[in-house]
């Protein structure tokens, strides 16, 4: 049943650009979302240099206001879309969470591959976009200037519509996949925490993506067609926007981090050389994460005009969210204490994202507050609370994660050295960049303006001098993982000693994963006599 | 029962190379396929929490607005479905016992009543148009606006909620050409009837929004 010749890996077999274009490997699959999100991702990061070049001073140095606009708009809708959401899950996760089942592929191939070129669809259009006069409404799409704006934002509200769908088959497929294909010996119990962190988040995708879709066709129909659910005009509300909006992004918020998490429950175990603490709490945060997401969309909508028992309600299901949230750091924490730790880098990552991840959650618990959300809306506080979980979160939980992975995924070593500059790199430029607009949000600077009091110039020109330094310390892992790509040393199965069933594999995996029939005997971080 | 049952004649299929058998890819797709409709009621959810939320705001407007659709439509258009439902039961229990004819048959009869559904919403369409009754900015019905100001927004949602729904019914009469076509080539069989299992599972997930969707904007009041 094992059909690839001996010696080839899924890189090399079957050969040909065609192989590629219509292959149903899930491998195949998440290296091509892989190549595609990073490109985005540099598209993404260009904006924010732009952004912040413009506020390195109070006046306008290269964009015009309206320009300005289009920019922010652009590093939103990119960054969000195309980078942050399917960065775990479809390029990492596609080619792992098979592979950590113990199965051949996905449950729905064809249907992986349709949802990687809806994908590539969604992308074409919020390009296009650019030529047909840009998008200036922020990634959020507020009603009512989002259905009055002459700009191109049809076509971005189409593009965001069709990106959802391959979303949500994405989900669709990991949960069909989870639920069918695990291996023999493997139940719930025994499945790694990445696995499970995937499944809360394909949960997520698969209830709250199509409210989206819905709602942005909705807008797109009030353009085209004036149909008035979010006119006043015509006796349509645009408070109710925000609630269906609010009802897929703010779980899409998790969408972001669960993976993210999952990664990090992957490698502190491996390289602490200990089991997880706490593996059934752990499990059960990921799903009270994803449910308590379900019940706090109204914390983005304070200042909306809602009631205060609402705002009540929200504001104190929202601080729900810190408990499960807690466990997590606490039981990694945990895990490490006592254990025998490697700093390679993908540890180095992990640590960055305890650090950086706390600050971002604290402040979501500051910013759940009502009193005091209602001085930080819309204000830089925002802005640095939300990267800080993002890019701190996600960003770097892909960096712990593509590190973690890449002997796998293409059988090469990096170079450990400028892995870890890189990572430590990227870490200091994170914090210049984004602390400063801690303080600059409490001093309430608001955000979206091109321009901003003089007072605010020292700390807006030390939050750009950290942009390039994070710009620096992503070129530099450009060019390291391109030579390991190259002329990596090459990894073996299993460079990590880690325990899941994807080390067991060859590395790169061959067609179809494993030339023997994977059974689990052993929990994912059974670590033994190991401690050094 | 196993005595009627025609294994023969019916082409093979192989199941996918990552299944361990046919039963497996079976299970599988229908995990999928409920799945799938999962994300379908979350799908269609905006457009009755909006219709609920301005039901409530504007509620005389909106009780005016239904009185003028033609229930009689709706209901004949509630048996159609309902009629064609119990027709795609028999189909995949014709294919489940071998019996081609009848899952033939039976696809037909569901195809018919798909169209039959389209046919009597198309005379809904045409008729509210001609009055001028359109969604939204495109309403051109004066004397509708003076008893009901909010009748706009009521005609938005009820073209969106049921044109959504009849884009459903389209693909689904889509599909069962494909399976008449699949059946004609004797591909369904008791072995492998999945694609058929399938459509008919979202086949009465259309028929049950059409449930929901008659009473809602038809009946109450």
């Amino acid at each position: 049943m094992h059909h690839s010749p001996e010696g080839t890996t899924y890189l090399n077999y079957p050969k040909g650009l065609m192989s590629w274009l219509v292959t149903l490997d899930h491998k195949r699959i998440g290296m091509m979302y892989l190549a595609s999100v990073l490109f985005f991702f540099f598209v993404g990061g260009v904006f924010a240099l732009t952004i912040r070049l413009e506020l390195f001073t109070p006046e306008q140095n290269l964009l015009t206001a309206d320009q300005y606009n289009q920019a922010f708009t652009y590093h939103g809708v990119i960054m969000v879309f195309l980078v942050i959401i399917p960065m775990i899950p479809a390029a990492i996760g596609n080619f792992v969470l098979p592979l950590m089942l113990g199965a051949k592929d996905v449950a729905f191939p064809r249907m992986n591959l349709a949802s990687y070129y809806i994908f590539v669809a969604a992308s074409v259009m919020a390009v296009a976009t650019m030529f047909f006069g840009g998008v200036d409404t922020g990634w959020t799409f507020y009603t009512p200037y989002s259905t009055q704006t002459q700009t191109a934002t049809t076509l971005m509200l189409c593009a965001a519509f069709v990106a959802g769908f391959s979303s949500i088959f994405t989900g669709l497929n990991f949960m069909a996949t989870v639920h069918k294909l695990r291996a023999p010996g493997q139940g719930w119990g025994q499945l790694p925490l990445f696995v499970w962190a995937i499944y809360a988040t394909s949960v997520i995708q698969v209830l709250a993506t199509p409210v989206l879709g819905l709602t942005l066709a909705l807008v797109a129909l009030e353009r085209v067609a004036g149909v008035g659910i979010f006119d006043p005009a015509l006796g349509g509300d645009p408070v109710l926007f925000q609630h269906f909006f609010w009802f897929y992004s703010h779980p899409a918020v998790y969408i972001m981090i669960l993976p993210a998490m999952g990664v990090i429950n992957e490698v502190i175990p491996v390289f602490s050389r200990k089991p997880i603490f706490g593996y059934k709490a752990m499990a059960a945060a990921i799903f009270g994460i994803a449910l308590v997401a379900f019940a706090v969309w109204g914390h983005h909508m304070f200042t909306s005009g809602q009631t205060a028992l609402v705002n009540m309600l929200f504001s104190l299901i929202t601080m729900f969210v810190a408990v499960p949230t807690g466990i997590k750091v606490f039981s990694w924490i945990a895990t490490m204490y006592k254990g025998s730790i490697h700093f390679d880098a993908p540890m180095i990552y992990a640590f960055a994202f305890l650090f950086v991840f706390v600050i971002g959650g604290l402040t979501g618990v500051v910013l759940a507050t009502l009193g005091a959300d209602i001085h930080f809306h819309d204000t830089y506080y925002v802005v640095a609370h939300f990267h800080y979980v993002m890019v701190g979160g996600t960003l770097f939980g892909f960096m712990a994660g593509l590190h973690y992975w890449w002997p796998k995924f293409f059988g090469k070593m990096f170079n450990s050295f400028l892995a870890k500059l890189s990572a430590v790199l990227i870490l200091i430029g994170f914090n210049v960049t984004f602390f400063p607009q801690f303080i600059l949000g409490i001093q309430g600077m608001p955000r979206r303006y091109w321009s901003y009091i003089p007072e605010f110039t020292a700390l807006n020109q030390l939050s750009t001098i950290g942009s390039f330094v994070i710009a620096l310390g992503f070129f530099l892992a450009l060019g390291y993982l391109t030579h390991s790509f190259f002329f990596g040393k090459k990894a073996g199965s299993n460079p990590w000693r880690a325990l899941t069933l994807e080390w067991e594999s060859e590395s790169p995996p061959p067609l179809e994963n494993f030339r023997f029939d994977p059974v689990v005997t052993h929990g994912p971080y059974e670590f033994k006599g190991e401690r050094v | 029962m196993a005595g009627s049952v025609d294994t023969e004649g019916f082409k093979e299929h192989h199941p996918a190379h990552h299944f361990k058998d046919a039963d497996h890819e079976f299970f599988t797709v229908k995990n999928g396929m409920w799945l799938f409709m999962l994300q379908e009621i979350l799908f269609f959810a905006p457009l009755f929490v909006a219709y609920f939320t301005f039901k409530f705001i504007y509620f005389e407007d909106f009780q005016y607005s239904a009185a003028k659709l033609d229930w009689k439509l709706g209901a004949v258009n509630t048996v159609i479905l309902i009629v064609s439902s119990f027709t795609v039961v028999r189909a995949v229990v014709a294919a489940q016992r071998g019996n081609n004819e009848g899952l033939i048959e039976n696809l037909i009869y569901t195809i018919i009543c798909g169209f039959g559904f389209m046919i009597v919403k198309a005379i809904e369409y045409s008729s509210k148009i001609a009055d001028g009754v359109l969604p939204g900015a495109w309403m051109n019905n004066a004397a509708l606006v003076e008893a009901a100001p909010q009748a706009p927004l009521f005609y938005s949602l009820y073209f969106m909620m049921t044109g959504l729904h009849a884009l459903h019914v389209a693909v689904g009469i889509g599909l069962f050409a494909w399976l008449l076509l699949k059946a004609k080539r004797r591909e369904l069989g008791p072995k492998y009837y999945t694609p058929l299992e399938m459509t008919g599972l979202y086949w009465h997930f259309v028929d049950l929004v059409w449930i929901y969707l008659f009473p809602l904007l038809y009946l109450v009041g």
